[in-house]
């Protein structure tokens, strides 16, 4: 039997569930409830980064259904401060797995609550918009209390908790590139390793430090929270800018944005799902794209560069490109982990961009 | 791309009467690919030998011709109506059928009419096995290895190079006699000899045997400018060996990792673009080894099928129209979305429930048939429920059969419940309409079993029990 768990958000709206995964200590968890929209991939999703200091709502009932496996972790923990399900799957069915999700939720410390009606509280966030709260199996004044206190991810800089401390390498072949971690995934190593040599370096990296690596092009990794906290590191971005090819992604994306002069705005509760339709302005073709961001880059801001790519559910822009800078990027997740392969052409959008002439060098 | 304005009159050929394999969901795609073509100002002309759909009905087209869908009465009104195009991908087998023969003898050729949805040599590659096969094995994706021999000699080596087990089909044999699985060579000797004594012309197939395998369809659309998208992911509760039609199917997949998932996904869309199905709807049918993950392609249906009817409903995304659309010119970000109105159709619907489908046979009006599940259709309709776990959708399905029964029953409310563990595992041995109400998965397997494995995983549960709360499992 599991022990009933309550979810309170910081409007006061309460909802009932059971107490699942790792049940910790003071049995309250807080963070910025969001929720994501895929079908598969939840672990994936458990372990991006990006996600830190926010509890997952899976819209998707069951989830666990096919267990865990190192194999799908896209960091070595995840950074989520919770996950709620409506339904938690007890066994796993899927020659993959190494074990239940529960015990790998209880393994990595992430606390969770099962049997919550996720539809009506993703309804209330979709109105709402993402709000902080908490949930946990202690009384319900201490819930509530909790939820009161939580704060969102506004002016938040989590990037510094899950960079990376000490560069590491991947890849043996290609050009030479810099990849700046603010919580980069594993499957963005590992589709850049395919195409370059990379060298994975802390978020904190200055630029001598990103230089003295003698880099053919510079990658802006994904990661989690508001990009307009991080202030040294879009001034990091904007001394790169016009001195070597940059390719951003997600946070990478809006980053860059920032230091081309524009500014980012948060979105009412962001996209996060696997589903979205995006298209390549270039080319007028769509693409199935992943998504996780609850921030974009506000469109009247942005006047160094022009749109690439643009989310044909709401206009939202997905993607900007200087040419003349030789740098571009994207909001979404063109690696893909979870989520459709459609965009991975973007990796070898980069290639060709690297191996570029440059006119008069 | 917008529509096009070179086309202004479109015949649509209906599925016929209703048959076992091929029911209302033709009259339903067929009806409202009609229903679309006149919204966007072409003049359809419809033929289906079916008075009793509401598919002829005076509204539906512009012209209906109620007659035999049959080559020389339909080139007879192709002559008569000299149509610009002729759209056959939302008639079912009948109307895919019917216009590869119209092809052969050049009649659209002749006519100056454009078959579009699906070219011929699109229909051709995905309807003839080896011009299939081949086109797998040019973009890389394997297909159930196979060969015909005349001799065991023959077969053996057939079989040497394909693996263990090993399924052999005597050809132009009725009711299955000769056909069996083979573990080992000495038991293969035997049953090819078997084989080919019991066909008419000492011919069998020795294919790689999939039994037991999981089962997976994507309903895949694709436009003219090369998008893409899966509309709905369904899993086979029945595993390989039974029917898609007369399969419990549960929308969307329920045991693929992600990882999984999109490589599937990945070879779904190759499939599409090496048949070459330029615009419209497809079903892209897939095994998967439970043990390995080792994926096998097992067909593709180049055309609105049953599983799209389903689909749609699960998905609330029209297949049906948005085939029709996308046949006339149109590209899916073009395409407003049902549901929405505001986002456009180029997007992969996602749910947050579960759709269970069962089948709903009815043996006791055949005489003389038997009750037992194989590769040939059978059932006369099916029930598809909604609900927010993979249980409440089952138990909803099976409600909705009425056949008296209110839910699964199970454990010890379940008239079962008397049997012995022996004659419980004997049943699920064979796939009957009734396998599906054995389930207790916690029975335990008799020691006299001596491959347990295709038994375990023809059971609904031991698949599933991963969806299933404790209370039926």
């Amino acid at each position: 039997m599991r022990a009933p768990s309550i979810l309170t958000l910081s409007d006061g709206t309460v909802f009932e569930g059971e107490a699942a995964g790792f049940l910790p200590d003071a049995g309250v968890t807080q963070g910025e409830f969001v929720f994501n929209t895929a079908l598969s991939g939840y672990q994936e999703v458990l372990t991006d980064p990006s996600y830190a200091g926010q509890i997952i709502t899976f819209t998707y009932p069951h989830i666990g259904n096919y267990g865990a496996t190192a194999l799908d972790d896209e960091a070595v923990r995840p950074w989520c401060s919770g996950v709620v399900v409506r339904d938690l799957s007890e066994v796993a069915s899927n020659w993959r797995s190494t074990e239940a999700l529960e015990s790998f939720l209880v393994r990595h410390g992430v606390a969770a609550i099962t049997g919550v009606d996720t539809r009506a509280l993703t309804r209330h966030l979709r109105r709402a918009g993402a709000l902080p709260g908490a949930f946990g199996h202690a009384p319900r004044h201490v819930v509530a209390a909790a939820a009161r206190d939580a704060r969102g991810t506004d002016g938040m800089d989590y990037v510094t908790t899950v960079s990376t401390t000490s560069t590491y390498t991947r890849g043996e072949r290609g050009a030479h590139v810099v990849a700046l971690d603010y919580g980069i995934k594993a499957t963005m190593v590992e589709q850049l390793a395919q195409r370059f040599r990379v060298s994975v370096l802390p978020a904190s990296s200055t630029k001598a430090e990103i230089m003295a690596m003698a880099p053919d092009g510079v990658f802006l990794s994904n990661g989690p929270g508001d990009p307009a906290a991080l202030v040294t590191a879009t001034n990091v971005v904007a001394s790169l800018v016009g001195e070597v090819p940059i390719f951003g992604i997600c946070l990478g994306h809006q980053l860059l944005a920032q230091a081309l002069g524009a500014r980012t705005m948060k979105l009412p509760f962001g996209h996060h799902g696997s589903n979205h339709p995006v298209m390549d302005l270039a080319t007028g073709r769509v693409e199935i794209t992943a998504q996780n961001h609850n921030y974009a880059v506000a469109p009247e801001s942005l006047t160094r560069g022009v749109v690439s790519h643009v989310n044909l559910n709401d206009g939202v822009i997905e993607g900007i490109a200087s040419p003349v800078d030789r740098c571009f990027s994207v909001q979404y997740h063109p690696e893909a982990g979870p989520g459709p392969h459609d965009a991975r052409y973007l990796f070898g959008r980069f290639v060709e961009l690297l191996e570029t002439k440059v006119e008069g060098a | 791309m917008p529509r096009r304005d070179d086309l202004h009159s479109i015949m649509v050929i209906g599925s016929g009467p209703i048959v076992i394999g091929q029911a209302c969901e033709f009259d339903y795609s067929g009806t409202q690919a009609c229903q679309v073509l006149r919204q966007e100002g072409y003049r359809v002309i419809l033929v289906n030998s079916n008075p009793a759909t509401i598919m002829t009905d005076p509204v539906t087209a512009d012209v209906t011709y109620v007659e035999p869908l049959d080559v020389d009465v339909v080139t007879d009104i192709l002559e008569r109506e000299r149509p610009d195009a002729l759209l056959p991908t939302l008639g079912g087998q009948t109307a895919l059928n019917l216009t590869m023969e119209l092809v052969r003898r050049g009649v659209p050729e002749r006519l100056g009419v454009e078959v579009i949805g699906a070219r011929p040599e699109a229909i051709e590659t995905a309807e003839n096995r080896e011009l299939f096969k081949a086109a797998m094995a040019d973009i890389g994706l394997a297909v159930p290895e196979s060969g015909f021999a005349h001799d065991v000699e023959g077969a053996v080596a057939i079989a040497t190079t394909i693996g263990w087990p090993i399924i052999i089909r005597p050809s132009y044999i009725l009711g299955g006699a000769g056909t069996g699985i083979a573990h080992d060579e000495a038991t293969f000797r035997r049953l090819a000899a078997e084989g080919l004594a019991a066909s008419p012309i000492h011919e069998i197939l020795v294919e790689r045997s999939i039994a037991g395998w999981k089962e997976y369809e994507l309903e895949v659309m694709r436009d003219r400018a090369d998008n893409c998208v899966v509309v709905c992911s369904i899993e086979n509760v029945d595993p390989m060996g039974v029917h898609t039609g007369d399969s419990i199917t549960v929308a969307p997949i329920q045991t693929l990792s992600d990882v999984e998932y999109q490589a599937m996904r990945d070879d779904a869309f190759a499939v599409l673009r090496r048949v070459g199905v330029e615009t419209g709807g497809s079903n892209v049918q897939f095994a998967v080894n439970p043990d390995n993950g080792e994926r096998l392609v097992i067909e593709m249906n180049p055309r609105v099928s049953r599983s799209s009817a389903l689909a749609s409903k699960a998905t609330g995304f029209p297949i049906a129209k948005i085939a029709a659309r996308l046949a006339v010119g149109y590209t899916l970000d073009e395409i407003p979305n049902d549901i929405t109105r505001a986002t456009p159709a180029s997007f992969e619907p996602v749910i947050d429930y579960v759709v269970t489908k069962i089948p709903r046979w009815a043996f006791e009006k055949l005489p003389g048939s038997t009750p037992e599940l194989g590769t040939r259709m059978q059932s006369v309709g099916e029930v598809m429920a909604i609900g927010r776990n993979f249980a409440e959708s089952l138990q909803k399905a099976v409600r909705s059969l009425e056949q008296g029964r209110d839910g699964f029953a199970v454990g010890d409310a379940s008239e079962f419940a008397e049997l012995s563990s022996d004659e419980l595992w004997r049943r699920c041995v064979v796939a009957t309409p009734e396998r599906r109400l054995l389930i207790r998965p916690s029975t335990p397997a008799p020691r006299s079993l001596k491959r347990p494995r295709p038994i375990t995983t023809a059971l609904l549960s031991p698949r599933l029990r991963c969806v299933l709360p404790r209370a039926i499992a």
